[in-house]
C-alpha cells in the first residue's frame, strides 16, 4: 500500500534544515502502524510530507502508493488516490459549512476518478448518518468549519470527514500531548470503527495512551529524524516505561 | 496676491451647467443650484492629495483629466435592467435613467403610505418638507462632488413614507446609465423621507449598460424621523472604465434605526461616502459593506458617523477582497460630541489580500469628546492562509477551488446581511463571478 524509501526531507528554502534523515517504512493494506517519538523527532513532518505539504522538500528517496511514486503529486491528487490526513489542529474556516466543503471534496474525488458525483439527496443522507455515527452535535455542523469548536468537537469533525471520505490510507497526526481522554476516545472510536482489511492507518503519537484504545500491528520509534526501532505493540509499552532517552544521541552516549 | 483662477477641471463642466433649463424650476431650487455651482467652481475636482484628508489615498487625476458630455439619454429596455441588477416583480421599483425618472420603466404598485417616483415632480408638486429637506444634508458643505451633483439637480427619485406605515416589501430605486456612444456625466439624486414610526426596506442600485467610461456622481439624502426604521442596501456594479463617486447623508431623529449594507465591486474609481448624523437620543445606525477590487481599480469607503446626542449606538463593519494591482481605502470615522454621553460605537475593517500588488489603506478613527462612552475599532489585512489551504487540499479540493471556497467564506458574513431573497441571490451570483476574476489575478501570496 505505502512504501517510504530512503526518504530525506528538509524545510523549503532553509539551509541545513534536514528533519527526516533516511526513513524506510512499509505499510501493508489493512495494517495499523503507530509512529512514536519525542517532540521534534520529525514524526509530524513525516505525516505532513506523506500528504504533500508544500513547505517541505524531499531531497532524496521516494514515497510509493500502490507501487507508484507520489512525491510529485499535489495534496489534492493524493487525496483522490485515497489518502487522508487528520490534523492535530484543524484550521478554523469562517463562512465554510462542513456539509458544503465535504460535498466539494467528494465531488473532486469522483471527478478525478471518472466516477459519477453523488446526488445532493444521497449525500445529505450519508452526511446525516455519519453525523449521528460520529456523535457530533448536528447544530455544530451548520456552523462554520471548526470555528469556535472545542478540542473534542474538532476531533469529532475530523472523524466525520474520515467517515464521509472513506480513505484507503488514513494518517492521523496526534503528536500533541494535549489530547484529553475524551478526545482520545473520539479518535480511537473513529479508527476502530473504520478499521478493515482494505484500509490502512498510520497513527503518529507522542504517548502510548492512545494505543490503549487502538491496538497497532506495528510500532516504529522515530528519533532525530530516523526510525531507530520497529516492533509490535509491546514496543509502545516499553517506551511508556523507559521513555525515549535510550534512543537519543545524548541518551545513548551517556 | 490675486485670487486663484477656477481649477481647470471646472471648465469642462461649465458649458453643461450653462445649458441647464430653468423652465418650471422653482426659484429656491435655481438658487440652490447657483450656490452649488459657485461652490464647485471654487473647489474643482480634488486632485491634490497632500494635506487633503478626504482624498489622501485616492488618485482622482484620471477623472479630472477626462471629459464628459451631459444630457443625452440612450434607449433602455426593462429586460436590460432586469438582467443587469437585482430585480423582483413584487417590489415597488423606481427606475431613473441617466438621472431622469422613467415612468415607463418604473413599476409602482400603489402601495398605501408610500410615495415613490420622480424627484422633479415631487418638487414641482410642492411635496411637504421637500424644500427644506432638499440639499440640507448634502450640497451646501464644502465638498466638490455633492456641489457638482446639486448644481445639476433637476430630477431623480423621491421616496416618502407616511407616519406609522410599515412596509413589508422592499422598494427599489435603480439608477441606470444607458448605453450612449460617448462618455457622459450623470448626477443621480435620491431623497428618502421616513416619517415618524414608519418602516421601510430600500434597495438603491447603480447599473451601467455602457461599456465606455462614464461618470456617475450620485447623492442620496435620507431623513429618518423619530422611531422610524430604514433598512437600506446599496449596489454599485458600474463597468470597470467608469467613475462612481457616491455620497449619502443621513439624519436620524430620536429612536430611529438605520442599517445600510453596501456591495461595491464596480468602477475604475469607486467611492462610497456615507455620513450618518445621530441627531437625537436613542438613535442607532449600522453601516456594513463588502468591496471587491481587481485590475487597477480604486475602491474607496469613506464612512463617518457623528454622535451628537446621548444614548446612540453606531456600528461600522466593512470587508474587502483585493487582487491584481487594485487599491482600496477604508476611512472610518466616528465623532462623539461632548453632549453624547452613553454612546456606543465600534468600527471594523477586515481585508483579504490576494496579490502582492494590491494595496489597502485602512484608517479607522475615533474622535471622542464625551467621557462616558464605549468605543472600539480595528482593521486587519490578511491573506489566504497556507495552513488553511493545505487543510482543504488534503481533503481533495484543488488549490483554485480551495481558494474560492475560502474567499467565499470570507465574503459570506457580509452576504448574509442581504436579506431580500432576490437581492441575496443577485449578490451571491455576482460575488461568485467576481471571485473568478479575483483569483485569476491572485498570486502565491501567503501560500508558500
Amino acid at each position: 500500500m505505502l512504501e517510504i524509501k530512503n526518504l530525506r526531507v528538509s524545510v523549503l528554502d532553509i539551509d541545513d534544515s534536514e528533519i527526516l534523515k533516511r526513513i524506510d517504512l512499509t505499510v501493508k493494506t489493512g495494517e495499523v502502524h503507530a509512529i512514536m517519538g519525542p517532540n521534534g523527532s520529525g514524526k509530524s513532518t513525516l505525516a505532513n510530507v506523506l500528504m504533500g505539504r508544500p513547505e517541505y522538500v524531499i531531497t532524496e528517496g521516494d514515497i510509493l502508493y500502490d507501487g507508484e511514486s507520489i512525491i510529485d503529486l499535489l495534496p489534492e491528487k493524493r487525496a483522490h488516490l485515497g489518502m487522508f490526513l487528520a490534523f492535530q489542529y484543524p484550521a478554523e474556516i469562517p463562512g465554510v459549512r462542513p456539509w458544503q466543503f465535504l460535498k466539494a471534496a467528494l465531488d473532486a474525488k469522483a471527478d478525478s476518478r471518472g466516477e459519477e458525483k453523488m446526488s445532493i439527496r444521497d449525500f445529505s443522507k450519508l452526511f446525516d448518518e455519519k453525523v449521528e455515527a460520529v456523535g457530533i452535535n448536528p447544530q455544530l455542523v451548520k456552523r462554520s468549519l471548526n470555528e469556535g469548536f472545542s478540542g473534542g468537537e474538532k476531533k469529532r469533525n475530523e472523524m466525520l470527514q474520515l467517515e464521509v471520505l472513506q480513505p484507503e490510507l488514513a494518517i492521523l497526526d496526534e503528536t500533541d500531548s494535549g489530547l484529553d481522554v475524551d478526545a482520545l476516545r473520539i479518535v480511537a472510536h473513529g479508527v476502530n470503527s473504520m478499521r478493515s482489511p482494505e484500509r490502512s492507518f498510520i497513527i503518529v503519537t507522542h504517548y502510548q495512551r492512545l494505543l490503549n484504545y487502538i491496538k497497532p500491528d506495528v510500532v516504529h520509534i522515530l528519533v532525530e529524524g530516523k526510525i531507530v526501532k520497529t516492533g509490535g505493540p509491546e514496543l509502545a509499552l516499553e517506551v511508556e516505561k523507559d521513555g525515549y532517552k535510550q534512543y537519543t544521541s545524548v541518551g545513548a552516549s551517556a | 496676491m490675486t485670487l486663484a483662477a477656477p481649477p481647470t477641471s471646472v471648465e469642462k463642466y461649465a458649458a453643461a451647467f450653462e445649458s441647464l433649463s430653468d423652465s418650471g424650476t422653482p426659484g429656491w431650487l435655481i438658487a440652490t443650484r447657483l450656490q452649488a455651482w459657485a461652490n464647485f467652481s471654487e473647489l474643482g475636482i480634488p486632485t491634490a492629495r497632500r494635506g487633503n484628508e478626504l482624498w489622501k489615498y485616492t488618485n482622482l487625476r484620471p477623472l479630472a483629466d477626462a471629459g464628459f458630455e451631459y444630457g443625452q439619454i440612450g434607449p433602455v429596455s426593462l429586460d436590460q435592467i432586469k438582467s443587469a441588477g437585482p430585480w423582483d416583480d413584487a417590489w415597488d421599483t423606481v427606475v431613473v435613467v441617466d438621472g431622469n425618472f422613467s415612468a415607463q420603466l418604473s413599476s409602482l404598485n400603489g402601495t398605501p403610505g408610500l410615495t415613490a417616483g420622480s424627484l422633479g415632480e415631487a418638487i414641482a408638486a410642492g411635496t411637504d418638507n421637500l424644500e427644506s429637506q432638499f440639499a440640507s444634508l448634502a450640497g451646501r458643505e464644502n465638498y466638490a462632488f455633492t456641489a457638482l451633483n446639486t448644481a445639476f439637480a433637476a430630477d431623480g427619485a423621491y421616496i416618502g413614507i407616511a407616519a406609522d406605515t410599515r412596509l413589508a416589501i422592499p422598494v427599489q430605486v435603480v439608477f441606470v446609465t444607458s448605453d450612449p456612444t460617448s462618455s457622459r456625466a450623470t448626477y443621480p439624486r435620491l431623497l428618502i423621507s421616513a416619517s415618524p414610526n414608519s418602516s421601510l426596506t430600500i434597495v438603491e442600485s447603480y447599473i451601467n449598460l455602457s461599456e465606455s467610461s462614464q461618470l456617475t456622481v450620485p447623492v442620496t439624502e435620507i431623513f429618518a424621523d423619530h422611531d422610524s426604521k430604514i433598512r437600506h442596501y446599496r449596489i454599485q456594479i458600474e463597468n470597470e472604465k467608469s467613475f462612481h463617486i457616491g455620497t449619502a447623508r443621513v439624519n436620524q431623529k430620536a429612536g430611529s434605526s438605520f442599517t445600510s449594507t453596501s456591495f461595491a465591486t464596480g468602477a475604475s474609481i469607486g467611492r462610497n461616502d456615507v455620513h450618518t448624523q445621530l441627531d437625537e437620543p436613542g438613535a442607532e445606525c449600522t453601516l456594513h459593506g463588502l468591496y471587491m477590487t481587481s485590475g487597477q481599480q480604486q475602491q474607496d469607503q469613506e464612512i463617518s458617523t457623528t454622535h451628537a446626542r446621548p444614548n446612540c449606538t453606531s456600528h461600522q463593519f466593512y470587508k474587502g477582497i483585493l487582487s491584481g494591482k487594485s487599491h482600496a481605502v477604508f476611512s472610518g470615522k466616528v465623532v462623539v460630541e461632548r453632549d453624547a454621553q452613553k454612546s456606543v460605537a465600534n468600527q471594523k475593517d477586515l481585508n483579504l489580500m490576494l496579490s502582492r500588488g494590491a494595496r489597502i489603506d485602512a484608517k479607522p478613527s475615533l474622535e471622542i469628546f464625551a467621557d462616558d462612552v464605549k468605543c472600539a475599532h480595528g482593521a486587519t489585512a490578511g491573506h489566504v492562509d497556507g495552513d488553511t489551504l493545505f487543510y482543504l487540499r488534503s481533503r481533495g479540493v484543488d488549490e483554485e477551488t480551495a481558494k474560492a471556497i475560502l474567499i467565499r467564506g470570507f465574503a459570506d458574513e457580509m452576504l448574509d446581511e442581504f436579506e431580500p431573497a432576490a437581492l441575496r441571490e443577485f449578490v451571491e451570483r455576482t460575488t461568485d463571478d467576481r471571485i473568478a476574476t479575483l483569483l485569476a489575478e491572485s498570486d502565491t501570496l501567503g501560500t508558500v
